[in-house]
């Protein structure tokens, strides 16, 4: 069971990469298409099932495409994290 | 992580039932995509202003004055009232705003030749008044909505479409270090500078914003946060590049410090 | 009220303090300072916005900030000053947000001098700034019209969010009349629903006049045009003077139409039947009155005190139908009633003569 999951809005992501490379946990990846801009975007490797839900793509994305869950009872909440 | 059985393997996420949602786009933040390049740090300098907004629960009165520059469309960007400037003159603006609207929190998004080239005049004086408004004064070295001409804050030695070989500081003069200069200034409550090339420096930066804002709530005086942004497309490179050069390059020449922090604003305890 | 002895610019101030200014933004510049030194006596003590800028540019960019907000702001200048303004005025057009701007013209081009001069009429006519715009201008002759079309300045700027500007000079600025101040309006209460004040209660505005579509800027820009018909058919101000029987029309303008008077009367003392025409709103010019009068006319003489601005709309309305002398002084000379009235007389006697009809004496400069 992972602790955490992130939902990808593919349709405003720009494929920067730098959710890739700041990724903790090494769980995103570029995917293969495209998405309607032209651009291929990010997702997230369900199989490595390590997402920790810890945000940090979240904070690195310009474009807001991460909602970021986390599983309540394994990790409690740190809320200053995502500040 | 990225061979090609691995990107073969991936495939929607679904979220199990029990997670709870620990980030969300913000409420003060439009929901609507951002013209901005990829990679590009205006995004995530508006989604760190909409959070504050959101967390200091200001949104219904708080007003953006947008530059001319890259972010002349943030007023697209933001769930608030917002006013379009001309070329450096946010400060005057948001000035005739705050003096109408005492109470509302007022802020300027300012790029570098926004703010230290065209708008140097403005701010100074909105400073030396100490005007409580906010000023996130976002730095990325370039002109980047022209192309990539030199800014007032290229470092010595880049070389960009208006300076192709190089600043040369006896023809083209030395970078502005603007936040320190304002810093001198009593009626400046707040001057910082921040960085976005690493997550850590991120969150140091939303912090500063949220004082920035605070320092306003606190009707304390001017209040700036200079902010070392990337601008990959104009660098001419990858988005992770433009952090290395971030750290390496424009960290050199502009450190990232507390120029000035008003008294009052350190005692505040508020979480960040 | 009694009437009471006022300076120009001061009496500017007031006025604009009676009809509810909530903000005043200015920057020192002779001849208008004393406009902004009253402001800064005034304002504080009735509790509303008074802030010397830095600069002009300045200056008419908090007038932008405290107009979006629904307030009722002003600032003042002379020539030079609305030079440095242009780029905000031009904002302010295509925002459409209202403001009230004084300017008490003076020599020019370049820093010139401090004399009376109404060399600003292409500038505040024509080209206040970039982009297809006309402010509301207006030209009083004496002070009680100036107080009066100040004191109704921010109800049009409003009823029109659009550029309302007093077009003086140096002489109406500086000079003493009575005046009968009118009385004491309070300050607006309500928010316009345009402004931006905090989004509470309402979807986020946001106020701009950047259109990067061409088709969406050229239907804002027809917006702006159907809007400025409307004020073109609307605002049209004028007087006529004595042009009931007149057989030559002098027009003029602000401080030289008062001195244009004199000299109608003095050319009638000498046997022509003179008038005076005298526009108010420099824009919108009022062509049509103008162009009625024209049929009864044989000449017209037109007094500035610049090379002949307004001297292409009165062209443009008499349509080659009469000659159309000019008279200008410039660099801060004022015309006496004595030179105007020679200039009709003879306008007078080479038109019986036969030998001016169709060989229009446009330009006739004095030493």
């Amino acid at each position: 069971m992972p602790q955490g999951a992130v939902l990808i809005r593919s349709d405003r992501c720009k494929g920067c990469g730098l959710c890739i490379q700041a990724c903790p946990q090494q769980v995103l990846a570029f995917a293969e298409t495209f998405n309607a801009r032209g651009y291929r975007p990010v997702q997230l490797d369900e199989r490595e099932r390590s997402c920790t839900g810890c945000g940090v793509c979240a904070i690195v994305c310009p474009d807001v495409v991460f909602t970021v869950y986390r599983q309540p009872l394994r990790q409690p909440l740190r809320r200053a994290e995502r500040r | 992580m990225t061979s090609l059985s691995l990107r073969a393997s991936l495939r929607e996420v679904s979220v199990p039932p029990q997670m709870e949602i620990v980030y969300a786009h913000p409420a003060a933040l439009a929901d609507v995509p951002m013209h901005y390049c990829p990679g590009c740090s205006h995004g995530a300098i508006h989604r760190m202003i909409a959070e504050v907004v959101d967390e200091l629960a200001i949104r219904e009165r708080t007003l953006c004055v947008a530059p001319v520059g890259c972010a002349v469309f943030a007023y697209k960007y933001f769930n608030f009232d917002s006013c379009e400037a001309a070329h450096g003159r946010a400060p005057a603006m948001a000035t005739g705003l705050k003096r109408i609207l005492p109470d509302r929190i007022i802020f300027t998004y300012q790029g570098d030749g926004d703010l230290a080239s065209i708008g140097a005049n403005e701010i100074l004086h909105a400073a030396l008044r100490g005007e409580p408004i906010g000023v996130i004064f976002v730095n990325n070295a370039v002109y980047g909505m022209t192309g990539g001409q030199m800014a007032p804050t290229t470092p010595v030695g880049m070389k960009t479409t208006s300076s192709p070989l190089g600043r040369d500081p006896l023809t083209q003069g030395r970078p502005i270090h603007l936040t320190e200069m304002l810093a001198t200034i009593s009626g400046v409550a707040y001057a910082v500078r921040r960085s976005m090339h690493s997550v850590a420096e991120m969150r140091k930066t939303k912090k500063a914003i949220r004082l920035a804002f605070q320092a306003q709530l606190q009707g304390l005086g001017l209040s700036l946060v200079e902010i070392l942004a990337a601008c990959p497309t104009n660098w001419r490179l990858t988005p992770v590049e433009a952090l290395d050069f971030i750290r390496d390059r424009m960290a050199s020449e502009y450190p990232v410090g507390d120029f000035k922090v008003d008294e009052r604003l350190r005692n505040w305890s508020g979480e960040c | 009220m009694a009437r009471a002895l006022w300076k120009g610019n001061e009496a500017l101030a007031e006025a604009a303090i009676r009809a509810g200014v909530d903000a005043f933004f200015g920057y020192p510049i002779t001849p208008q300072t004393e406009l902004l030194e009253y402001m800064a006596r005034r304002m504080p003590e009735l509790g509303r916005v008074f802030l010397q800028a830095e600069s002009e540019i300045a200056a008419i960019n908090m007038v932008y900030g405290a107009a979006c907000a629904g307030a009722r702001a002003m600032t003042s200048s002379s020539s030079p000053g609305i030079s440095l303004m242009q780029e905000g005025l031009s904002y302010i057009a295509g925002s459409e947000v209202p403001c009230v701007v004084v300017d008490i013209m003076r020599g020019g081009p370049g820093l010139g001098n401090i004399q009376p001069s109404q060399a600003d009429y292409f500038q505040l006519t024509r080209s206040a700034g970039h982009g297809d715009f006309h402010p509301l201008v207006l030209a009083p002759a004496t002070l009680q019209e100036a107080v009066d079309l100040m004191y109704a300045s921010f109800d049009l700027a409003f009823r029109y969010r659009t550029i309302v500007i007093i077009a003086g000079d140096g002489a109406l600025g500086q000079m003493m009349e009575p005046v009968e101040m009118p009385p004491m309006r309070p300050p607006a209460q309500d928010r316009p629903d345009w402004a931006v004040f905090g989004a509470k209660g309402r979807p986020p505005r946001a106020i701009t006049s950047l259109y990067l579509d061409a088709e969406e800027l050229e239907q804002v820009n027809q917006r702006l045009q159907a809007k400025l018909k409307v004020i073109a058919a609307g605002e049209q101000r004028w007087e006529c003077y004595l042009t009931e029987d007149a057989d030559y029309l002098v027009v003029a303008f602000g401080t030289v139409a008062r001195i244009a008077k004199s000299a109608v009367r003095a050319a009638r003392a000498m046997g022509v039947r003179a008038g005076l025409f005298r526009p108010i709103s420099l824009w919108p010019y009022p062509s049509g009155m103008l162009g009625t009068l024209i049929a009864q006319m044989r000449g017209v003489l037109v007094v500035e005190m610049n090379a002949g601005q307004m001297l292409e709309d009165v062209r443009m309305a008499v349509c080659g139908r009469v000659p159309v002398r000019f008279l200008g002084r410039m660099g801060g000379v004022i015309p006496l009633p004595d030179e105007i009235a020679a200039e009709i007389v003879h306008m007078a006697r080479t038109r019986q003569r036969g030998n001016g009809h169709g060989a229009q004496r446009l330009l006739q400069f004095k030493e």
